[in-house]
């Protein structure tokens, strides 16, 4: 068999469904499980995605939130069976893939234009 | 010497899973489906090992004495044969003919070490090959920096002590890492998810085998 068609095989069973359809620019909330010994709690991480990364079953998206005005980033893996849900807060309207211009700007000016508003 | 059980396999790609835990386990696939196509016996060679054969080869590519040989045990010829040293229970356990099934001979959380020949980068500088730190780029520099600097003594001892590191063909050697982790194995299509880097191209041929340096093969107490 192809190599390639080999690694698909192996991938393709690791790829989680259900998790909704989200862009570069929406505003998430994402449900981590986190593993404190032998506890598990949920903890929830609100942000802009900034950038996806879709790779197959290696893909990842990256979350900006701003918390007590340092901004923090987070890397989630989209197939990790570790994400319980996301939850969509609001779409936004960007123009461009990579949102990376958003950490030089704070206040209001680093907000994305909410689709709602048009 | 390493006489744990092994296999012979070719090198897949990468690819990562998650275990478990949720943890994200960053594997090399190595597809075995390795095949025994003779022993040597104690008896009659002085030594136990399996002979071992891995992908087709056409019959009109085999020499003739070979042809002979793999049609004298049944066999259709191989494209690559290597002979792994074995203890004699493990010769025994293995007819010829018999295709090593990958959850036979390892299990998941195993030590393992694999050996390859690593990907040959040609004639290489000092810098890649030795890692050493090359030259000032400033400081009145004049075509100089990517040297190795000096490389011995004038009068004493007169010469060029040898092994010292200069450029030179770099890669392309038989390269092992030891104690790697099986990760997971698929036996339907024979193949083994190893934790980290394993030495050599894609489609390159390796060879797992149990650890070495670990006790019991590396594998977990029975």
């Amino acid at each position: 068999m192809l190599t390639t068609n080999l690694l698909a095989k192996i991938e393709g069973p690791l790829a989680r469904q259900g998790l909704p359809e989200f862009r570069v620019g929406d505003s998430v909330r994402v449900h981590y499980r986190i593993v404190e010994g032998e506890k598990e709690r949920i903890q929830v991480f609100q942000g802009v995605v900034l950038k996806r990364h879709r790779a197959g079953s290696r893909s990842t998206f990256t979350v900006r939130k701003v918390s007590f005005n340092i901004g923090v980033e987070r890397i989630f893996l989209q197939h990790s069976p570790r994400i319980d849900k996301v939850e969509i807060v609001s779409r936004g309207i960007v123009r461009r893939a990579r949102l990376f211009y958003l950490r030089e700007l704070s206040g209001k000016a680093a907000r994305v234009r909410d689709a709602k508003d048009g | 010497m390493n006489q744990n059980p092994g296999i012979i396999g070719t090198k897949v790609g990468y690819t990562q899973i998650f275990d478990e835990r949720g943890e994200v386990l960053r594997c090399t696939v190595v597809q075995a489906g390795c095949v025994v196509i003779g022993k040597r016996t104690v008896e009659k060679d002085g030594y136990s090992a399996l002979i071992l054969g891995l992908g087709e080869r056409k019959e009109k590519h085999t020499s003739k004495p070979l042809a002979g040989a793999y049609k004298k045990s049944g066999q259709t010829p191989k494209r690559i044969v290597r002979e792994l040293r074995a203890s004699v229970e493990h010769v025994a356990k293995f007819e010829v003919g018999q295709k090593l099934a990958v959850d036979e001979i390892f299990e998941v959380g195993q030590f393992v070490d694999a050996q390859g020949v690593s990907r040959g980068r040609g004639f290489t500088g000092v810098m890649r090959r030795w890692s050493f730190a090359g030259a000032v780029s400033s400081h009145g520099t004049h075509e100089y920096f990517r040297h190795g600097g000096s490389i011995g003594t004038n009068m004493t001892p007169g010469r060029t002590l040898p092994n010292v590191k200069m450029p030179g063909h770099y890669g392309d050697e038989t390269t092992s890492t030891l104690n790697l982790k099986i990760a997971k194995l698929i036996p339907e299509d024979d193949l083994v998810l190893i934790l980290g880097a394993v030495p050599g191209s894609r489609d390159g041929v390796v060879t797992i085998r149990g650890a070495v340096k670990k006790k019991n093969g590396g594998k977990k107490k029975a």
